[in-house]
């Protein structure tokens, strides 16, 4: 048996306020500083963002102002060329770098059309219950039930005469939003049985307020965690549709065209191919593993897992 | 001194070797910061056939101990250093192997929650034969399925025959622990751990549970070390007591030594806070409590529950006379039951409840799962409509309350609810998870209201640095304060408490029943105390209404029922609360 | 189970109907002629046309031509492709090769995906691990047409270790490789998932439950993780099938696989609209199905939901 001054009493529930305030976003933060492909993944993405937004800083030649010269077809790389010529003479660098915005500006957009409807569809739907969540649900499994890809590739066959990074954008959006509402219904159903929600309720607080102060706020963020993964999502999608020749017209620049372009000539001129996936890959992976930190950041038990 | 010099006579010692004998034993978890130790030096020793009970709090290293000597540690825990000699074995030592050859059939284990100990997808019969068949006590298919249907039937499970074929979720939870103390003692082994066998279930159940787990090792010889965080259900359940404080033992020896003369002040604290100690002793003293011997100034820090309940009996002396705050007649909430059998069928959860609440005196309405209780509490809050009857407050009828009436009437009642861990928004601070009603309310300015949140932390008596901090920095009893806090906030005169302090451990709970108790006496608050523990209901109510199946089947004053219960019902639930063979001190 | 069975197929019957009118909204209720849309730049023959619009029944008010419509998918009438060969001969001869190449890939990426995602998982945190996690990650950042590319001219031209494009008659040999690059991308979400599967089922109570019963980890490991653990997988595996025929449709283009796949991804680079309607709506039919199969699975895995009155 241990001895009394072995075990001194300390009071009981003694508060202990030495550390600094956490919550679950400060928590996130503080995981995700701690780990470097937090920082690498994140170095990369500003990059590509920088790109997009000054494509001219980084490629001297400008693809939309400079005719392709036809003499150089699938040429090597020269001074100012650093990656050759593609089978129509154009400069593969410069197409790479202008097409940055694209691939960008899709996901973007694309997560944005996600995340509004998810929000609209599985808040609604997890919140309110009842016959509006049979509802909504329904409807949200008639969306999920056909591959985005597939019904993006119907809607693009359609839209052939207006194929644009509006159109492509809302073309796979359109069909995307359903797991993002799925993921936000069940994290609302399970939010909404918490004691502090009757709490409020039991105060007299309205519903609607219930929902914008209390259930949202608490149920958002596996929401922001399949978002980053939605949008390398979308930015594979784009150059799906645009490899297959539905995504985006000749006249923008668009890896998955530019992919699409040199298909044919990959035994002979591989690196026409090669250089535009690289580009379309490490994009995606940049976000890719943004979103694993994020994931881990926001969910403990899936930082338990690592 | 240890467990042994008390129990054992000399001659005994000379001719029994200790079944089990834990020696300095040490465990540490690696953590990021380090290894943390949540077992330091800690010795017991165990006699053949012999029940041993380890009391203590929550992370006060109990559980984990008692997984150390089975070598099944969660995580990154692992022994750092001692010994657990079993038959005279340093089992601590042996290879995963070997151990294998213990675990079942030396020393059986009986887990905590019924609920996640048993795997859905496969069936109860399959889990039990598997454990029959690893160590060896029967071979052929034949034979393990007698034997399994034997090990059932024995633990009390009827129709085990039948029985073998269904999945765990067709199981209660009761059913469920006769399971796994089946599976715990299939193999006869020499030694079962019972880790809180039965904390997770309803106290009748828990009762009938312990008392036939005490006949099947009795008969058998088994050794049995029960784990639990009840004092009173481990004196009455074990000879031996080892109580554990922060990783270390602080005391053990024979239990009823213990209980009637506590050495060390933590064990001290904790037989002044027990509610199942203290409400045994509150009913046995029915002279004053200071011709028995009892000093109170024994207890150096902490509560004592006696002390407290006698102050609430001096303090309500007066308040017979009080006006009627709560009124409920014949009330009745029916629940539509969706996906079952046939559509349309119903369950009745309130089934014409009758009860009045004087201004200024708590009420405990007292029932196990499924009683109803809660569903009360949801009516009188108006968080659910009544399907027929009257609930009024301070004599209005509240069923037509709308918009500004029934804001008034939400102003007036507040609740705190039992989970500790869900009670608060953990993405606001607690200065304005505090603050929200006076927001909802529109009560006040800024300054004023930053005013009332600072002096409402002080009624609760937490610290006012707290306002910037987050739920999830403060413990439970914390937690339950801030939500006291919080339903105080408008100054309302009822205050409607759903298990508040059931999840918390009992020396926190007794300082919470006090602060309760302070608060009343304060502010003249009228309580509903909604609970299944009767044993918390003896030191805080004044008047106790038994449900049963959404009615009720007992209404009287506390001490009417605690002496004189007229039910049979109450009768059972009156024995269930642990300790009631054990003669105290006082 | 049958009342488990009932329901499930009651829930997938306004599923059907909401994806085919989706389908046909998007196409038939946009401004402008349909027909005319769909054939992008191209002008076709005023015969071809005129047969399109019978076959949509195009002089009907919209819901008249949708019921039409299904009536006719009801009948096994997908309508006719632009060479004018019924779509139903079509699949006839190519199904059974999509088949067979689906088949493969999902053998592939299933075994191969819960092996390494188990052992990955018991072996939280060591090499093996830590490896698998970063091929994971990277073969999901790479969109399926550059591994397909890159498979192609690693194996194909440079090692020669299999054929660039699939023979007549799509022999099993030459599915092998665009089988591999079909089942690249779910294999890696599936190492995935049984890993994270694996971990958190090895930390539940039953397990240290099955642990205290003297069971060996020899058996603890199937019988109650992996056991478990799949039940997530299965789920995945459903709603995955999706990728798989996205992934179908290019890499049946790119290895020229005579599959369902392959006529699609021909009918939408040469812009054949009405073609590419009606197989993406076989495409949906087929998902739709094979969900629902999976369902019915899932509830023979998991008791709890097979046993619910």
């Amino acid at each position: 048996m241990a001895p009394l001054e072995e075990t001194p009493l300390v009071a009981i529930d003694a508060v202990k306020v030495d550390e600094k305030p956490s919550n679950l976003w400060i928590d996130a933060w503080r995981d995700a500083r701690r780990r470097p492909i937090f920082w690498i993944s994140g170095l990369l993405i500003l990059l590509i963002i920088v790109v997009a937004l000054l494509p001219s800083v980084f490629s001297p030649v400008n693809p939309f102002t400079e005719k392709c010269d036809l003499s150089l077809s699938n040429g090597d790389p020269t001074a100012g060329h650093p990656l050759g010529f593609t089978k129509l003479g154009c400069d593969v660098y410069a197409r790479i770098i202008f097409g940055t915005s694209t691939s960008i500006s899709v996901g973007f957009i694309v997560i944005l059309l996600t995340t509004v409807l998810g929000l609209l569809f599985g808040a609604f739907a997890g919140f309110y219950g009842g016959w509006i969540d049979a509802t909504l649900s329904r409807v949200g499994d008639i969306f999920f039930s056909i591959p985005y890809i597939l019904a993006a590739v119907v809607i693009m066959s359609v839209l052939s005469q207006y194929r644009s990074i509006w159109t492509i954008s809302l073309a796979i959006g359109l069909f995307a939003w359903p797991s993002t509402a799925r993921v936000l219904r069940a994290e609302i159903l399970r939010v909404k049985q918490s004691d502090y929600i009757t709490a409020s309720e039991a105060l007299g607080v309205s519903k609607i307020k219930i929902l914008l102060r209390h259930v949202l706020p608490n149920s958002i963020a596996p929401v922001i965690a399949i978002t980053t993964i939605s949008l390398a999502a979308a930015i594979v999608a784009e150059a799906t549709l645009s490899f297959l020749g539905v995504g985006l017209g000749g006249t923008i620049m668009s890896w998955g065209n530019d992919i699409n372009q040199a298909q044919r000539d990959i035994r002979v001129h591989p690196q026409t191919l090669i250089w535009p996936s690289l580009a379309l890959s490490i994009t995606v992976f940049s976000f890719i593993l943004m979103g694993e930190v994020v994931r881990d950041a926001l969910d403990p038990k899936a930082r338990a897992l690592r | 001194m240890t467990a042994t010099d008390a129990s054992t006579s000399p001659i005994d010692r000379d001719s029994i070797t200790p079944l089990l004998e834990i020696k300095n034993l040490q465990v540490g978890f690696r953590t990021q910061r380090g290894e943390v130790t949540a077992v330091d030096g800690v010795n017991i020793t165990l006699m053949p056939g012999k029940t041993l009970a380890i009391v203590g709090e929550s992370g006060s290293g109990k559980s984990t101990t008692a997984h150390a000597i089975i070598n099944l540690l969660p995580g990154s825990g692992r022994i750092t250093g001692g010994e657990v000699l079993f038959e005279g074995r340093n089992i601590a030592a042996l290879d995963e192997k070997q151990m294998e050859e213990i675990r079942g059939r030396k020393i059986g284990f009986v887990p905590q929650d019924p609920m996640s100990n048993l795997n859905p997808v496969w069936s109860v019969g399959f889990q039990v034969e598997e454990a029959i068949r690893a160590n060896g006590i029967a071979t052929g298919k034949q034979d393990v399925k007698k034997r399994a249907i034997q090990v059932l039937s024995e633990a009390g499970l009827s129709d085990a025959d039948k029985r073998l074929k269904q999945f765990p979720h067709q199981f209660s939870g009761g059913m469920r622990q006769r399971v796994l103390i089946g599976m715990g003692l299939s193999s006869d082994p020499k030694l079962l751990i019972a880790d809180e066998p039965t904390s997770a279930l309803d106290v009748t159940v828990q009762r009938r549970i312990l008392d036939h787990l005490e006949k099947l090792t009795r008969e058998s010889g088994t050794a049995l070390l029960f784990i639990t965080h009840d004092l009173g259900l481990a004196a009455e359940r074990a000879e031996q007591l080892v109580v554990m404080y922060k990783g270390k033992v602080v005391e053990s020896g024979p239990s009823r030594e213990i209980l009637q003369n506590p050495i060390h002040p933590y064990t001290q604290r904790l037989v002044a806070a027990a509610p199942s100690l203290a409400s045994r002793r509150i009913q046995s003293a029915s002279k004053p409590l200071e011709d028995l011997g009892y000093e109170a100034t024994r207890v150096t820090e902490g509560v004592d529950l006696i002390a407290a309940a006698e102050s609430r009996v001096d303090a309500h002396a007066a308040v017979d006379s009080a006006p009627i705050a709560i009124e409920v007649r014949d009330l009745t909430k029916v629940y539509k039951i969706r996906g079952g059998k046939g559509s349309g069928s119903t369950l009745k959860a309130v089934d014409g409840v009758n009860f009045q609440i004087a201004k200024g005196t708590t009420m405990a309405l007292v029932g196990e799962s499924g009683s109803g209780k809660s569903t009360v509490a949801k009516l009188l809050l108006r968080l659910e409509e009544a399907t027929s009857g009257e609930i009024r407050i301070d004599g209005t009828d509240t069923a037509p309350m709308k918009g500004k009436s029934l804001l008034a009437l939400r102003r007036k009642m507040q609740p705190v609810f039992q989970d500790p861990y869900g009670s608060l928004d953990p993405l606001r601070n607690i200065g304005n998870t505090i603050a929200e009603p006076l927001g909802v309310f529109n009560v006040g300015d800024k300054k004023s209201r930053r005013a009332r949140v600072d002096e409402l932390l002080d009624q609760v008596a937490l610290p006012k640095a707290l306002v910037t901090r987050y739920p999830n920095e403060l413990s439970g009893g914390q937690r339950q304060r801030v939500a006291i806090a919080r339903a105080l906030a408008l100054k309302p005169e009822i205050v409607i408490l759903d298990e508040a302090v059931s999840a918390l451990d009992v020396l926190v709970q007794a300082q919470i029943l006090q602060l309760l108790s302070d608060l009343q006496a304060e502010l003249g608050l009228t309580y509903l105390f909604i609970t299944h523990d009767l044993a918390v209901v003896r030191v805080i109510a004044d008047n106790v209404s038994v449900m049963k199946s959404g009615r009720i089947v007992e209404a009287a004053t506390t001490d009417e029922v605690f002496g004189n219960p007229r039910e049979e019902y109450t009768k059972e639930l009156l024995d269930a609360i642990p300790g009631a063979n054990i003669p105290l001190g006082v | 189970m049958a009342g488990y069975i009932f329901r499930r197929v009651l829930q997938a019957i306004p599923v059907f109907f909401g994806t085919t009118f989706l389908i046909y909204f998007m196409v038939f209720a946009m401004p402008g002629d349909p027909i005319v849309a769909l054939f992008g730049d191209k002008t076709p023959n005023p015969a071809v046309i005129e047969q399109l619009r019978q076959q949509y029944h195009l002089d009907q008010p919209f819901i008249v031509q949708y019921f039409l419509y299904i009536g006719g998918i009801f009948r096994g009438d997908f309508g006719t492709s632009f060479s004018g060969e019924p779509v139903t001969q079509i699949l006839a001869r190519t199904f059974p090769v999509t088949i067979r190449l689906a088949v493969l890939a999902l053998i592939f990426q299933s075994v191969a995906g819960i092996a390494v995602g188990l052992v990955s998982g018991l072996r939280k945190g060591k090499l093996f691990d830590s490896s698998a996690l970063v091929v994971s990650l990277i073969l999901i950042s790479l969109p399926i047409f550059v591994i397909a590319y890159v498979a192609q001219f690693v194996f194909g031209v440079q090692l020669g270790w299999a054929r660039t494009t699939v023979g007549p008659g799509a022999p099993l040999q030459d599915l092998i490789l665009p089988a591999i690059v079909l089942a690249s991308v779910s294999f890696a979400q599936i190492v995935r998932l049984t890993r994270s599967s694996v971990i958190e089922t090895s930390g539940l109570d039953f397990v240290r439950t099955a642990y205290s019963k003297g069971l060996s980890r020899k058996r603890i490991v199937p019988v109650h993780i992996l056991r478990n653990s799949l039940i997530p997988v299965v789920t995945y595996l459903a709603t995955d099938f999706g990728v798989l025929l996205v992934g179908a449709t290019v890499t049946e283009g790119i290895f020229n696989v005579p599959g369902v796949g392959n006529t699609l991804y021909q009918a939408i680079i040469r812009g054949e609209g009405p073609t590419v309607v009606s197989f993406v709506t076989v495409m949906v039919l087929l998902y739709l199905v094979v969900n629902l199969v999976v369902d019915l699975l899932y509830g023979l895995l998991d008791p709890r939901i097979r046993l619910v009155k």
